[in-house]
């Protein structure tokens, strides 16, 4: 956030330079859990992108034809086939619950323990909707199509490997995403975050900056999804 | 004492930008929803899915994740690292070409 104290510094290219020789923290301003989650969702990033760079590579050089995801992913509605149903109501449930974060942020810097608490929640149960939905999703493809790891009745053989090692990837980030926002959720109701009470594993104070670092944490996975999403389901 | 005073002071962005931003993301999901309920193909679909994907993304990175707001040394240690994921598709594509060419070849018309 706009620190008063970093305004005086020169922005830009110039800044950044100044900020990178200036023998001192490069990253002004920044407390060290928002950088060290940074460099975490940047080293996550270079995971999540082999696995997408791999499926790439090989739905490229299959000689048998990649399942249709369109069909594949499906859903009957009173009898009428929508394509990719179960797959829009995700990704809007996610979007969803990562305007929620964001809105929980901004509560948090005001220090708006009621609203920053309700709106954690509220990303948490977005969180856990998306999850269960996925839950769906596995098993639908598993035992009502026959979908597995070797094999499918679609098409290619890899495809089964490559969509439960992607989305169960994504998937349990979302999962360990969502205890983290329980958990928050109630050290903000709590007041944690006001009277500095210390955590668990820390003798640090509790801040209202660990909701952004959260945030930051689930913006990322709905990031992650954004690109599955086109790569995988809509391509 | 002072540290608090301090932080109470930091300006905090209005509640209005989160809410465009998050209105835009539905409307770019159901755009690139559209392209699939279309069932454009080719050049069309592929080109439409990335423009969407990262206007997504980058209106995720940039205002959700403040990335708009924050100095150009924390910016820029995050997003060059992404050109060497660039590289790394270009690599692959030109490996997966080979690969479905050795694999026609041999496949049928024999080694």
């Amino acid at each position: 956030m706009s620190d008063p104290t970093l305004d005086k510094l020169p922005g830009g290219f110039k800044g950044m330079s100044e900020d990178i020789g200036s023998d001192q923290t490069t990253f002004k301003g920044v407390n060290w859990g928002k950088a060290m989650m940074w460099i975490f969702l940047l080293s996550d990033t270079f995971v999540f992108s082999c696995f997408l760079v791999a499926y790439m590579k090989v739905r490229a050089s299959v000689t048998e034809p990649w399942p249709y995801p369109s069909e594949v992913f499906g859903l009957e509605v009173f009898g009428v086939p929508v394509p990719l149903l179960l797959i829009a109501i995700m990704t809007f449930v996610l979007i969803t619950s990562s305007g929620t974060m964001a809105l929980a942020v901004k509560y948090g810097y005001e220090k708006n323990r009621k609203m920053c608490g309700l709106f954690v929640l509220l990303t948490a149960i977005g969180g856990l909707t998306f999850v269960g939905m996925q839950a769906f999703e596995w098993s639908k493809l598993i035992f009502h199509d026959g979908v597995r790891p070797w094999g499918n009745p679609f098409g290619a053989e890899q495809f089964g490997a490559f969509f439960f090692m992607i989305t169960g990837f994504h998937g349990t980030h979302v999962s360990i995403g969502v205890i983290f926002l329980f958990i928050f959720a109630r050290k903000v109701y709590r007041g944690d975050f006001d009277t500095g009470r210390r955590g668990y594993f820390t003798t640090m104070k509790s801040d209202y900056v660990a909701i952004e670092i959260l945030g930051l944490y689930w913006h990322f996975v709905d990031l992650v999804w954004v690109f599955i999403f086109a790569f995988f389901y809509l391509w | 004492m002072t540290d608090t005073k301090k932080k109470e002071e930091t300006s905090t962005h209005k509640i209005g930008i989160y809410l465009w931003i998050w209105g835009l993301l539905f409307v770019l999901s159901f755009f690139s929803y559209m392209v699939d309920w279309y069932n454009f193909q080719g050049l069309l679909r592929w080109s439409l899915i990335l423009f969407f994907m990262f206007l997504k993304a980058g209106l995720i990175m940039a205002f959700f994740m403040h990335l708009f707001w924050e100095r150009y040394a924390l910016v820029n240690v995050l997003l060059w690292p992404m050109t060497a994921i660039a590289c790394f598709v270009g690599l692959m594509v030109a490996e997966g070409k080979y690969t479905v060419f050795s694999r026609l070849f041999y496949f049928f018309v024999g080694g």
